[in-house]
């Protein structure tokens, strides 16, 4: 299949793999942050640490937006379906519509699955405009879209909102979420908790906001980045070139990934974000409130908002803002492996996830766990 | 924390985990006797000298029209090859239809006589049958429920436990085309041309495999689950393990397309007219010459061995070289695509 093929050349790994080995030699152990689940998921699929040599080691980030989300945030999703489907005067008239990696992840007492096989109105959606339509065709019912994802994903939940005003939508909700890459990498450096020499820099999200937003931790913490595709050879090149930038004691941020992403980024996406969201300080699960981390509803768009559906906030249940013994939090910050947790693999696992990285197909407990790690 | 389920998830019907996990943990304490604890894709029973296979199949797919095939194609298909894969040559077949209120009967007609037209190429007879309907909402169109008998001549049973270390795995042809083709026409991705689901009956190939006397040890059809799937059931008892090697294994190129850009992995997927089959490794040649000149097995490939160790695992060899587990199927990806 060309365009995927060439990116999957065993001969090309093989000697990249032998000059990843060469740079590395004699050096000590030189840990890398791979940010985004996508290049975790990658690094696993096709055996990449078979392919390294043994001092560089590989950690991953939080770039898993399922694995991200607060378990407050599921909670509120079925509080708002519990006042609508039980007790609530428009009895069944809430539609939840999802991404479906979200339908298994625990909130601190149900899931989106489970609230399903109960009865509740929970569709599974592959993009916000299956969402739109949805709405359009049942304007009896309200439907909320779940709307999390870091860059690459709110520009198009942004769309949509533009799309709905433009067919008068008015039964059309976002339940938002949404989370932006480089304040938590600053956040993780600002922690000290983690010693690393460079960051794979996550491919879909710097599409939409190119290479300079990272330049501050070239610049400031003396970190080296690149961003690399999600390609096999785009991340054993990528690494090739962290280590020549880390060895030569340069720091900077370079584009492996130059076929789709520009410095500038995408201009008419973050246009877009910059219309309909505003940065506020989020809640991440495990790392708790990051400053500037998360974007918002402008005001003017906030009668998308899905909580306002909620006369007031008393009306969520939110048992607790974590669940007992999971180390999400830890290993999102790649302070932890999931082999260090209690609970991975004997209570946690994709079947029954206590924690969302063991949910989604990005992460990490879920890599560990399917590729046996 | 959600941590055991107590109502049912589409996830159950999967074919993955959590379907074994009903399976050993509601159904076979039950029901349990002798011949079900085979856990075969038939029951084999003995009945006055002879040996028989009888097994069922409910079919559900939505949508009810799909390119390649429909649900009568795919009631036929699916119980014909339940039985040829245990090595049983198929009989007769039963079919139960659930239909809506509101159905129409054109509808019908169209999916009665594409079921004929499949069993007549498949070389056996509906016997029997029932008719049930049930007020409109209660179920999405229309269910079938197919159920066949088969007889076995093969002289030795084919079973997991035949198999050992340097037997080789074997596929007639290519992944993923039946889910792909499902989802394509259910979420009206308009490819051109479509792709075409594998359903069929593969009990003439089948039948020419036994009949050939190669030293077949044991067959799966690789259904819901996809290969991954099948291979980790054929691991179960952890006697061996299994290493294969993901360059060999075929799959059309619109398929991986589709593949890449859904996120789906095609070694998940359903597959409706497909047989993995594990035979000793001095038969192998003989069993692909055969399947090669059949249409239905003419991208047939070696796709990997049985191997020592690491008993109980699935291994992959990945097309950049490296190598890693290959787990079976957990949490649905495709929901009712058979």
């Amino acid at each position: 299949m060309k365009y995927i093929d060439e990116f999957r050349n065993e001969n090309t790994a093989i000697s990249l793999s032998k000059n990843i080995a060469s740079l590395a030699k004699g050096h000590d152990t030189i840990t890398i942050m791979e940010v985004c689940g996508s290049h975790t998921m990658s690094v696993y699929k096709y055996g990449l640490k078979k392919l390294l040599p043994q001092n560089i080691r590989l950690l991953s980030g939080p770039g898993c937006p399922v694995c991200v989300t607060p378990v407050s945030y599921i909670d509120t999703a079925i509080s708002i379906l519990h006042k609508y489907t039980n007790n609530g005067a428009n009895n069944n008239n809430i539609t939840i519509a999802t991404f479906g990696d979200l339908m298994k992840v625990p909130g601190s007492y149900s899931s989106l699955e489970n609230e399903k096989s109960k009865g509740a109105h929970v569709a599974v959606v592959y993009s916000t405009l299956d969402a739109l339509r949805l709405a359009k065709r049942h304007p009896e019912r309200c439907v909320i879209f779940m709307a999390i994802g870091f860059e690459t994903t709110a520009p198009t939940v942004a769309a949509s909102v533009i799309e709905a005003e433009k067919r008068g939508l008015k039964n059309y909700f976002l339940l938002t979420s949404h989370k932006i890459m480089p304040p938590v990498m600053k956040s993780l450096l600002n922690s000290r908790e983690l010693n690393i020499n460079g960051f794979l820099c996550p491919a879909h999200v710097s599409t939409i906001i190119g290479s300079k937003p990272y330049e501050f931790i070239a610049r400031d913490y003396n970190i080296t980045c690149v961003i690399a595709g999600f390609e096999p050879l785009d991340i054993l090149y990528g690494i090739y070139m962290l280590l020549e930038q880390i060895i030569k004691k340069e720091p900077c941020v370079n584009i492996q990934y130059s076929r789709v992403v520009k410095p500038e980024g995408n201009p008419t996406a973050l246009a877009l974000l910059d219309k309909i969201f505003e940065p506020y300080d989020a809640e991440w699960r495990g790392m708790g409130v990051i400053p500037e981390s998360g974007l918002k509803l402008k005001s003017r768009y906030e009668r998308f908002d899905a909580l306002t559906l909620m006369q007031n906030k008393s009306e969520i249940r939110n048992l607790k803002s974590e669940i007992k013994g999971c180390m999400c939090g830890d290993i999102l910050r790649g302070v932890k492996t999931p082999n260090e947790c209690k609970l991975f693999r004997k209570v946690c696992n994709p079947e029954h996830p206590v924690g969302a990285c063991m949910v989604s197909s990005e992460g990490t407990c879920a890599a560990y766990y399917k590729y046996g790690e | 924390m959600v941590n055991k389920y107590s109502k049912i998830t589409l996830a159950h019907g999967s074919g993955g985990k959590l379907t074994h996990e009903l399976i050993n943990q509601i159904f076979l304490p039950h029901f349990k006797n002798d011949v079900l604890s085979q856990l075969h894709d038939s029951a084999i029973l003995q009945l006055n000298g002879e040996t028989l296979a009888f097994t069922t199949d409910s079919y559900v797919v939505k949508p009810l029209f799909f390119p390649g095939g429909d649900i009568g194609k795919l009631a036929i298909s699916g119980t014909v090859n339940d039985l040829s894969v245990v090595g049983a040559k198929p009989l007769c077949l039963s079919v139960g239809f659930i239909i809506e209120e509101g159905f129409d009967i054109s509808m019908l007609e169209r999916i009665v006589t594409s079921m004929k037209d499949t069993a007549s190429i498949a070389g056996i007879n509906i016997v029997t049958g029932d008719t049930k309907v049930v007020d409109s909402g209660s179920a999405d169109g229309l269910f079938i429920n197919t159920c066949g008998i088969g007889t076995i001549a093969y002289k030795t049973s084919l079973s997991i436990s035949n198999i050992e270390p340097g037997d080789k795995i074997i596929i007639n042809g290519t992944i993923g085309d039946h889910g792909l083709a499902v989802i394509s026409e259910r979420e009206s991705l308009d490819f051109n041309p479509p792709i075409e689901s594998d359903c069929a009956p593969l009990n003439e190939m089948i039948q020419k495999l036994i009949n050939s006397g190669a030293n077949i040890k044991f067959m799966r059809d690789p259904t819901r689950g996809g290969l991954a799937t099948t291979l980790n059931e054929i691991v179960n008892m952890e006697k061996y393990g299994i290493l294969v090697d993901e360059k060999n294994i075929p799959i059309k190129d619109d398929v991986r397309a589709l593949c890449e850009i859904l996120g789906y992995d095609p070694l998940y997927i359903a597959n409706e007219g497909k047989v993995v089959i594990v035979a000793s490794s001095s038969d192998t040649y003989k069993i692909l010459d055969i399947l090669r000149k059949d249409s239905f097995g003419k991208d047939a490939e070696i796709i990997g061995a049985i191997v020592n160790e690491p008993k109980g695992k699935v291994y992959l060899k990945t097309v950049i070289g490296g190598t890693r587990v290959l787990d079976m199927l957990v949490g649905d990806q495709l929901p009712r695509i058979c």
